[in-house]
């Protein structure tokens, strides 16, 4: 039996808990869940297209490709682009939208917006790039063999590398600083938060920076991995809910773990049942977990 | 006690729901240096008293005045940053991060120079925490988890501490370590306004007592006072009626 829905799976479902610390971080936070948050990854994947296409066209010709990666320099700063851009679209929605609605009426208000959000975001990206898909590089990629029926491509393996740094990156930021324990702190009782002398709305905002940057990165990379659609985050949105709670709400190892295994499985899925049932795994998980731990594996007791 | 008058509250008026006042023009000064205990019967409206003045309820009408401070207009946060320091009677730590993790939060709104420093202060109090920084506070028991809630309100040197039922939920034994604690506390220089259902020992401990009656002040008087006063005894009687019925 191959092992190959190992490989694919990790690095799926790193993708996913990148895209679903946003998630449940807002979501503890606000206490709503922002279905724009895939359009955040296309975001991100378009604009990072976009600003490698430029870099491309000031230079005059294609950058190189760094060794056997087909990611090139360009595609890399493209990316901080991306995560940059998203970052203060993600703020931009807090300011113009959910900071207002927030507090004031009920969270079915603030789950509308968002999702208006959604379809708005998605209906400009078409809009402005078509609904062809566009693809980072058309080099092929030869795959090497690690054993174990297991195949992987360089750039799957620079993409696992890459968000191993990221999370890294993230667990110093969140443990050892004082905006990290703020914002694990707004997460897990914002009201509380506000009694030890935190701005609640300036850690929200940072979260939503957070947030729509790794949502960008997490875009680039499946932009990198597979190709860059206008659907292409929206199609996240349920994997990224699934890892959110099955993580518990609130919790960032939780959604990165929670992230890895629905990667897995869906993986998984794909090998031995048929690609046709993947996009029914997350979904399979989300309600189950609905029905059975509806505080996911590191939520806390209420 | 005759210290200056560090908090006045001004004929306040809060609530939960426009229209619904549940603190109905309630009326407090509290002097540098001495301690308050707010009493009532249950639904009195004392952590609604305490959590307005803390910033977390709305009051459309009356005054919050600390140190010739108007209150009233400021959020939560900018009160703590004014030395209002208020510990909630429930989740009042968070239990996802550890107890260093938690003083160093508080800490924050220190300037960066003095947090160490406040935060082996504070822990010199309380050995239970000292003794392990790195435990996670939901890992704490009750009492434990009180005394990090009051030592994380100290570390930032507040002017007032504001305690919403300390020893509620407490074994007997805790109870006096934490009055212990609020006593020491005090003699810091620290002003505390506390809110308790155990009368005898907040009065035991506090000079003044101030019985909350349907939001507003019914009866104030110094603690000796009070706990000789027989119409006070047939008020908690029927307090404590209440809530045995109730529950
Ligand atoms: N978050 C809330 N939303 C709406 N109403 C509330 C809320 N908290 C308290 N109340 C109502 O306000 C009234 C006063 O409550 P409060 O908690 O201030 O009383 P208390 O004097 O502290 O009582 P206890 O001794 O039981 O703690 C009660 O009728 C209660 O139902
Ligand atoms: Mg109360």
């Amino acid at each position: 039996m191959s092992l190959q829905f190992l490989a694919d799976g990790l690095l799926a479902g790193l993708l996913i808990g990148l895209g679903a610390i946003g998630v449940t971080l807002t979501y503890a936070m606000l206490r709503f869940a922002n279905f724009a948050h895939g359009e955040m990854m296309s975001f991100g994947a378009y604009v990072a297209w976009s600003a490698s296409f430029l870099l491309s066209a000031l230079a005059g010709t294609a950058w190189p490709a760094m060794g056997p990666f087909s990611i090139t320099a360009a595609v890399l700063l493209g990316g901080l682009a991306a995560m940059i851009l998203t970052a203060g679209l993600a703020l931009l929605l807090d300011r113009l939208l959910f900071r207002h609605l927030a507090g004031r009426g009920e969270a079915i208000t603030l789950v509308i917006a968002s999702f208006g959000a959604s379809m708005a975001l998605r209906s400009l990206i078409e809009f402005a790039f078509s609904s062809s898909p566009l693809y980072f590089s058309s080099d092929l990629q030869i795959a090497v063999r690690l054993g174990m029926g297991i195949r992987v491509t360089p750039d799957q393996l620079a993409l696992i590398g890459l968000t191993l740094c990221l999370l890294l990156a993230i667990h110093l930021l969140v443990t050892r600083t004082q905006a990290g324990r703020a914002m694990r702190a707004v997460a897990e009782n914002p009201t509380l938060a506000a009694v030890v002398g935190l701005d609640v709305r300036r850690v929200v905002g940072l979260t939503w920076v957070m947030g729509g940057a790794l949502a960008a990165a997490a875009g680039t990379m499946a932009g990198i991995l597979v190709q860059i659609r206008p659907n292409m985050g929206f199609d996240f949105l349920l994997p990224l809910f699934s890892a959110a709670i099955l993580g518990g709400i609130g919790s960032i190892p939780g959604a990165i773990l929670g992230g890895i295994v629905i990667g897995l499985a869906e993986a998984a899925c794909v090998q031995f049942v048929g690609a046709e049932w993947r996009a029914a795994v997350a979904f399979l998980i989300l309600v189950l977990l609905l029905l059975l731990r509806p505080r996911g594996f590191f939520g806390e007791a209420a | 006690m005759n210290g200056k008058p560090v908090l006045r509250v001004d004929r306040l008026v809060a609530g939960y729901e426009p229209g619904l006042p549940i603190v109905n023009g309630a009326s407090l000064t509290l002097r540098a240096g001495e301690i308050v205990a707010i009493l009532g019967p249950n639904g009195a409206g004392k952590s609604t008293l305490i959590k307005a003045i803390a910033g977390l309820v709305a009051t459309p009408s009356g005054q919050i005045w600390l140190n010739g401070t108007d209150l009233r207009p400021l959020p939560a946060h900018k009160r703590t940053a004014l030395g209002l320091g208020f510990v909630p009677q429930t989740e009042n730590v968070f239990t996802r991060l550890s107890i260093l993790d938690n003083l160093k939060l508080a800490a924050g709104i220190l300037p960066a120079a003095g947090r160490a420093a406040a935060i082996d202060d504070v822990l010199s109090l309380f050995p239970d925490l000292a003794a392990r920084p790195a435990l996670l506070a939901g890992r704490l028991s009750g009492g434990q988890r009180q005394m990090l809630a009051v030592a994380r309100a100290l570390v930032v040197k507040p002017r007032i501490l504001m305690l919403d039922e300390p020893s509620a939920g407490l074994s007997p034994r805790l109870v006096l370590e934490v009055f212990a604690q609020l006593g020491r506390i005090r003699a810091q220089g620290i002003t505390i306004l506390l809110v308790e259902q155990n009368v005898k020992a907040a009065l035991a401990l506090a000079d003044r007592g101030i019985v909350l009656v349907g939001g507003r002040e019914r009866h104030e008087g110094r603690s000796a006072d009070l706990l000789g006063d027989p119409g006070l005894g047939a008020l908690f009687l029927g307090g404590d009626a209440v809530r045995e019925t109730g529950s």
